[in-house]
């Protein structure tokens, strides 16, 4: 057993050791703290890119890495499992975690105390539950996770976040039971929890138990949705993210994505015992689930007057695109649903992050000040008649911050030339694509209603960020500039400019896509590995009993 | 014994539920602890309910696994008790706090006035 296969539990191991160091060190050591916290960031962003590299570079046979924990085999113990899939997710939650770390480095980790502690554990718990391969283990990941999610979003007090997280709260400790109901139901019939068992023991089960599997997934599968945020159950989300800091914003970002990784790995498992067809999600509702989501997010984005919710319902919409998408089904739909994935979970962050820089100037006048406009918008024309300037300069901070909203605005509505673009056009093209050509018939009816919505929501996007945008950097010029540090920009350029690289580089990020998919489809290595992965035997053979 | 088994799960989860659907915090509190104590028998259930055999091994029963009980939901639900109090502390607190700063126990911090 060499260091690197060790690696697989260093995104778990380092942010738990971190928090625990942070917690005994006296709180108002806060550059100690600030430092331990950066080096464990980096530390975890360092790991994941390796774990990420070394399930690039091997045949796709052995792409799928397992670690024995405690060294008991696979049906007795707990095993964690990293395959391009999960390494992809760790290395999105790491760079995210820099991005929000650095950003709230300038001001928000003073807002309350804990801040850097419960922010690792968030990340312990995020890496865990895309590492692990055992369901009950799952829940105590996400469990790990929550429980920090809950302090974090309540960092910085408030009456908004107290009241937004207490509902928040709630429907994640119902979520909680639900999946606890759907694992015992699942362990009732099928008598394992490991995911690589489940996708063995599936098929050689008794009807009547059967069918009491499938209402355990089924079970399973909503307290998922709820996480993912899917309509009807995602009504807590923007109250939520836009209550929250903007660095615990943006780090939520990834959160609704794990909802979507459960589903998809669940899925994949699955699917072969079900017939080439999912267990979990059968029968097109993901699809009709997904695409409700675009259309209630759509009209969210369009109702919401601050820029906060606006973000908010922005994660409702990729994550309504992504649950659309796999639901369609289809190799080449789920890389697409992959690559938009990481785009718009990085592209959300930044918004969230960019809102937070913007909305500082602002006062509660100018809110009240953009509604009245609404209404009477004539006397704003008589005003601007009167006043006749020529060329009003605009300060260089809101020029900047514009530059980036812009990036945003293009990135969120999938215009080109940016990464959000890429990913819409490859649904789209894998939409048309797949029955069009290759098919020789027509495009399906679903296809044509995911296509007309995924274009409809773009459009409400554009026409809701544009209305921010104007609102923001065109008129009200006369007020109080934001103060911006240079490392607060830092955050929001880094992100963005992640998205460039993505555009830049599309096409091997789209191969690596691809591969990860058709690895997903088969699910055959994934429940292979983890079966046959041998026991460490120990160098001397005279243990202690 | 399933009856009773089943039975109480059933008026556990249905009056959890009802009070979760309540509008004041404390309600909703005691509404969760009641789910989650459905939940952990539940759970138990799923090992299939059997009396007086042992979960460990035994030395002094014959090594025959259908003489002992399932071991693993009592670790599950040991483990849920576990997170399942830590929550509802957790929630009190938090509910706790919501009443401080917007002097009213209602689950939207505001009074409904109807």
């Amino acid at each position: 057993m060499t260091f690197a296969d060790h690696l697989i539990i260093a995104p778990i191991l380092i942010p738990l050791f971190a928090g625990g160091l942070m917690l005994l060190l006296d709180g108002r050591r806060r550059e100690a703290i600030a430092a331990i916290s950066i080096l464990s960031t980096l530390a975890l962003l360092a790991a994941a890119i390796g774990l990420l590299v070394s399930s690039m570079t091997q045949d796709p046979a052995q792409a799928v890495r397992v670690y024995l924990l405690g060294n008991w085999p696979a049906s007795f113990g707990i095993v964690l499992v990293a395959d391009r899939l999960a390494a992809l997710m760790l290395v999105l939650t790491a760079t995210l975690g820099c991005a929000a770390l650095l950003f709230a480095l300038a001001s928000w980790h003073r807002a309350g105390s804990y801040f850097h502690p419960l922010f690792q554990f968030l990340l312990m718990g995020l890496n865990g539950a895309f590492l692990t391969g055992d369901l009950f283990n799952l829940f105590v990941f996400l469990e790990v996770l929550l429980a920090a999610s809950y302090g974090l979003a309540l960092h910085g007090s408030g009456r908004a976040r107290v009241s937004a997280s207490l509902h928040y709260i709630v429907i994640n400790l119902v979520a909680s039971t639900l999946f606890l109901i759907g694992v015992s139901l699942i362990y009732g019939t099928a008598g394992t929890l490991n995911m690589a068992a489940l996708g063995e023991r599936i098929p050689a089960l008794d009807p009547s138990e059967r069918r009491l599997f499938e209402i355990g997934a089924a079970i399973l599968g909503v307290a998922f949705l709820v996480k993912a945020a899917a309509w009807p159950l995602g009504f807590w989300l923007p109250a939520l993210y836009a209550a929250a800091s903007a660095p615990v914003a943006a780090l939520f970002a990834v959160m609704t994505k794990l909802g979507f990784y459960v589903i998809l790995r669940l899925g994949s498992i699955t699917a072969e015992a079900g017939g080439g067809t999912s267990i979990f999600f059968a029968e097109g509702w993901l699809f009709t689930i997904g695409v409700a989501t675009i259309c209630f997010a759509a009209i969210g984005m369009l109702a919401s007057q601050d820029m906060g919710r606006l973000a908010g319902y922005s994660v409702l919409v990729s994550s309504g695109t992504m649950l659309a998408a796999i639901g369609f089904g289809g190799t080449a739909m789920t890389s697409a649903a992959l690559f938009y994935l990481v785009s718009s979970t990085l592209t959300v962050a930044a918004f969230f992050l960019l809102v937070e820089l913007v909305e500082r100037g602002r006062t509660p006048a100018d809110d009240v000040l953009a509604v009245t406009l609404e209404v009477y918008g004539a006397a704003d024309e008589e005003e601007a008649e009167e006043e006749e300037e020529v060329g009003v300069p605009i300060p260089a901070i809101m020029a900047v911050l514009g530059v980036a909203f812009l990036a945003c605005a293009l990135l969120l509505s999938g215009l080109p030339p940016l990464s959000g673009f890429i990913a819409k056009f490859a649904i789209l093209n894998s939409l048309i694509g797949q029955h069009w050509l290759t098919g020789g018939g027509t495009v399906s009816l679903q296809g044509w209603i995911l296509l007309f919505v995924i274009l409809v929501s773009s459009l409400a996007t554009i026409v809701a960020v544009t209305r921010a945008g104007i609102r923001t950097f065109w008129t009200f010029t006369e007020r109080e500039l934001p103060h911006v540090r240079g490392i607060e920009l830092g955050a929001v350029t880094a992100l963005v400019a992640l998205c460039v690289a993505l555009t830049v580089q599309a096409g091997p990020v789209m191969r690596f896509m691809h591969v990860t998919a058709s690895g997903l489809e088969l699910g055959r290595p994934y429940v292979g590995a983890v079966r046959s992965q041998p026991r460490i035997t120990p160098p001397q053979p005279e243990r202690t009993p | 014994m399933e009856l009773v088994i089943s039975i109480t799960i059933g008026v556990l989860a249905g009056s959890g539920l009802w009070l979760l659907l309540r509008p004041r915090t404390f309600q909703v509190i005691i509404g969760l602890s009641l789910l989650s104590y459905a939940v952990n028998l539940f759970i138990f259930g799923m090992g299939r309910l059997r009396v007086g055999v042992p979960p460990v091994l035994d030395p002094s029963v014959p090594t025959n696994l259908a003489l002992y009980a399932d071991p693993l939901p009592q670790a599950l639900v040991l483990t849920a008790i576990v997170i399942s109090f830590a929550m509802t502390a957790l929630f009190l607190v938090v509910v706790l706090a919501a009443r401080g700063l917007s002097g009213s126990d209602h689950v939207d911090s505001v009074e409904r006035s109807s």
